[in-house]
């Protein structure tokens, strides 16, 4: 399954789940990026990382490394 | 007439949820900082009367929720729960909302209804949240949560006074109650319970959801293996039975919201684009959000430089002004010298450089308060992941431009150790307000701009990019001792990133004016007590002895040099001979000072960097506040009495003195550049060093830093200076 660091600026998809380091998991529930959610990738920052998505109304900055944690569904959601 | 019983109130919310504007708006000008001891969060406090009632509010810094991860997180959940010593327990939590997040936002009330106090939302961005056409319906809101909500605009004043109202009538009432978790979930935290009887049950329930967190290591530190053991079986029963930790806290909390928001809030079935969308387009872009960023940066730059000039010119007059008063009132002797040379002139020459300061935290005020800064975290991570650091390290050591003093504090937000440390060892790289003078008075002195009465000088452009390269020196230093610190002394695997890029919004105009001040007010204190210090040790240094080897006061020989200038009338050759007599004199009085004598014996190490010993001098005596160099120059090179008609007396006594010596002669403006370079990478502060001592709880680090900064800025100013000789060569 593709994760949250496959996705191209302005693709979006649903969130499937959670993994790695608790404390990243907690932070990024406490932001609201959980399972079911959708979430959509805005922009890649210079040199590709970090990558800037939108879950609910929040816009979150994530390192690639962390959003491979983040495993969604195949587009489109 | 208050006699009513005081009654605490604490603010929490989300960062950007505008609590520090509501915290504004309800305490006005009665705050202060609360001291907290072992504790490196600042906590602001505030006091208003509600009615008969006084309040004693409490401002929380910004968190997401109250999962503590540092024991800086760990305060604000104890203080919320009276564990600490300073604060009574609070009468009623207010729980700071932003309607255009309102799911995320009540997560963390969510969280406060579980501590057992009551709760009162105060739902801020109303008007914002109209303008996406999301309506919420309070009353409603309110019976979902069990708790009131009070919409506020707090900005605009609009709200304040329902709110006060309801926490005065909500405090002393039932606690709410939160969302209820799983029986298997509460048949775990029971069991626990029973093991920790002193433990309050919101910390029980911490213990058990925060894998790792600081409830977890505070408890097991203290019961030790068997508690550790208690909690990993608890933990994978929880697993097994399909309420995995964290995901089980998540899922209960925003059902529960979610419920509340379905009735509440009605919102367009389409999304509409805001502004932050339209902006974020541009400034996140990696090409053209890189270059507005550069932009940014170059602007904030020069636009110091040209707005201070007249509000510089000002502060000098005034400098003046008082010398003169003094000159006039006093008779001569050291008292006077101590007054007029080492007083007046020190600290007015530190103090000349406050609107540049200012403006600087004008800019940082700004760029934070409208959600800027998140962005320029974002473009620049991957920069600082290069060297092992990461976005966090970014603001901390984008607040050490303005003074790296905040910039090491504010490292509490990075939770890692080793990221930490880092930061703090290399903040004081990064160019500091206190530089700044030092760099505008070498600049204005040897690379001006061209203008009518002085055609040679340089394009516009010239002064605000150098002044740019000079913050570049830092900029590229530090990252680059950062990455050889955790590659050597500070190795360890790379910390959690998640940052949240807060919403655009026009900056509130009172927030930045206070900052401002606040900024400005704490740079004059700190000329007042350490500078004011080390300018008078230094003036002692160059002003004694103040008698030369026949036993004749320097005073004595400089009156009847002035006096023979006087003397002297329309007889031009004479005035000059006795002017040049004078400057002698002063020249050798300064040259036979300790401190003079201190420098001229060093003078062969500053030789490779094109330094004479007054520059030399300068820079040692700089030690304990690099402001002081300016003041240093000011008094090393005030070679006659014709100071201050036009501002720039001592831009232009070292342009005359240059041109008459040393390697300053034949090149100037690598000099100049030399000497920036060794301040920009220099750690002459003793506040910085005493705040790293106090950080990292030993000496050891500070005077690491300090050894190895100053190794830096010799190698760097020496690089510059025969670098910049063979530019000058070629181009001759």
């Amino acid at each position: 399954m593709p994760t949250l660091a496959d996705l191209r600026p302005g693709q979006s998809a649903t969130v499937v789940s959670l993994a790695g380091d608790p404390a990243l998991v907690q932070r990024l529930y406490e932001l609201g990026l959980f399972e079911g959610e959708p979430v959509e990738v805005l922009a890649f920052a210079p040199l590709g990382d970090p990558v800037e998505v939108r879950v609910g109304n929040s816009r979150l900055s994530l390192r690639k490394a962390e959003a491979a944690n983040v495993t969604v569904t195949d587009r489109p959601a | 007439m208050t006699t009513t019983k005081p009654l605490t109130v604490a603010l929490v919310g989300n960062p950007n949820a505008g609590k520090s504007t509501l915290f504004n708006a309800l305490s006005g000008l009665r705050q202060r900082v609360g001291n907290y001891a072992g504790v490196t969060v600042e906590l602001k406090k505030g006091r208003f009367d509600a009615g008969d009632t006084p309040v004693e509010l409490i401002d929380l810094p910004g968190t997401y929720s109250l999962a503590a991860r540092s024991p800086d997180e760990m305060v604000a959940v104890d203080l919320l729960l009276g564990r600490r010593p300073e604060e009574p327990r609070p009468d009623v939590v207010v729980s700071v909302v932003d309607a255009t997040n309102l799911d995320r936002h009540l997560y963390l009330t969510s969280q406060l209804l579980d501590l057992g106090e009551p709760v009162v939302v105060a739902m801020t961005m109303t008007d914002a949240a109209a303008a996406q056409g999301v309506r919420v319906d309070c009353e409603t809101l309110s019976r979902e949560l069990g708790v009131p909500v009070v919409p506020i605009q707090a900005n605009k004043g609009v709200g304040l006074d329902a709110l006060t109202r309801t926490i005065l009538t909500t405090a002393g009432t039932e606690p709410p109650r939160g969302p209820a978790f799983p029986v298997e979930f509460e048949k775990e935290v029971a069991a626990l319970q029973a093991a920790l009887a002193d433990v309050p049950g919101v910390l029980v329930r911490r213990l058990l959801l925060d894998v790792n967190g600081y409830v977890e290591q505070w408890l097991t530190g203290g019961h030790g293996v068997t508690l550790k053991a208690q909690l990993a079986d608890a933990r994978q029963r929880l697993a097994a039975a399909g309420c995995a930790v964290p995901g089980v806290e998540a899922r209960t909390r925003f059902g529960w919201v979610r419920k509340a928001v379905a009735a509440a809030v009605t919102r367009p079935a389409v999304r509409p684009t805001t502004w932050t969308d339209r902006l974020d387009r541009v400034l996140t872009h990696r090409v053209w959000g890189t270059l507005a960023f550069l932009a940014v940066m170059f602007l904030v730059f020069q636009t110091i430089f040209t707005w201070a000039k007249p509000l510089m010119e000002t502060i000098d007059a005034g400098r003046e002004w008082a010398a003169k008063g003094v000159e006039g009132s006093m008779d001569p002797g050291p008292l006077r010298a101590l007054v007029v040379d080492g007083v007046i002139k020190g600290v007015g020459s530190v103090l000349i450089f406050l609107p540049q300061i200012m403006i600087l935290f004008l800019f940082v005020a700004v760029l934070e308060d409208c959600g800027y800064m998140a962005r320029a975290a974002f473009l620049m991570d991957r920069l600082m992941s290069r060297c092992g650091l990461s976005g966090k390290s970014f603001i901390p050591m984008l607040s050490s431009v303005a003074c790296a003093i905040p910039g090491i504090m504010s490292t509490r937000v990075i939770e890692n150790r080793r990221d930490r440390l880092t930061t703090i060892l290399v903040a004081p790289l990064m160019s500091c307000s206190a530089r700044l003078p030092v760099y505008v008075l070498l600049i204005a002195a040897f690379l001006p701009t061209r203008s009518e009465e002085n055609p040679d000088g340089f394009a516009w452009w010239v002064p605000g990019l150098t002044l740019f390269a000079m913050y570049l020196v830092g900029f590229v230093a530090a990252p680059v001792v950062a990455l050889l610190l955790k590659r050597t002394l500070l190795r360890g695997e790379t910390p959690v990133f998640v940052m949240e890029m807060p919403a655009y919004k026009r900056p509130a105009l009172r927030a930045v004016v206070r900052r401002m001040v606040e900024a400005g007010w704490a740079f004059v204190r700190r000329a007042g007590t350490v500078i004011l210090a080390a300018m008078i040790l230094i003036w002692a240094a160059l002003y004694f002895p103040n008698m030369d080897a026949a036993g004749v006061s320097y005073e004595e020989r400089i009156a009847a040099a002035e006096a023979k200038k006087d003397a002297a009338g329309d007889d031009e050759a004479a005035a000059a001979a006795a002017e040049r007599e004078r400057n002698a004199v002063n020249g050798e009085w300064k040259r036979n000072s300790y401190l003079g004598r201190v420098g001229r014996s060093l003078e062969p190490a500053f030789v490779p960097l094109g330094w004479d010993w007054r520059l030399g001098t300068a820079a040692l005596a700089s030690f304990p506040a690099r402001e002081v160099v300016v003041g240093m120059l000011g008094m090393i090179y005030d070679v006659g009495e014709d100071t201050g008609e036009d501002g720039s007396a001592l831009q232009e006594a070292m342009r005359k003195e240059w041109a008459a010596s040393g390697a300053a002669a034949n090149y100037p403006v690598p000099v100049a550049l030399s000497l920036m370079v060794f301040v920009a990478l220099c750690l002459q502060c003793v506040s910085t060093l005493a705040v790293i001592r106090r950080e990292t709880g030993n000496w050891w680090w500070p005077a690491f830093t300090f050894a190895y900064m100053t190794a830096l800025a010799y190698v760097g100013a020496l690089v510059t200076f025969q670098v910049g000789r063979l530019v000058v060569d070629v181009m001759k």
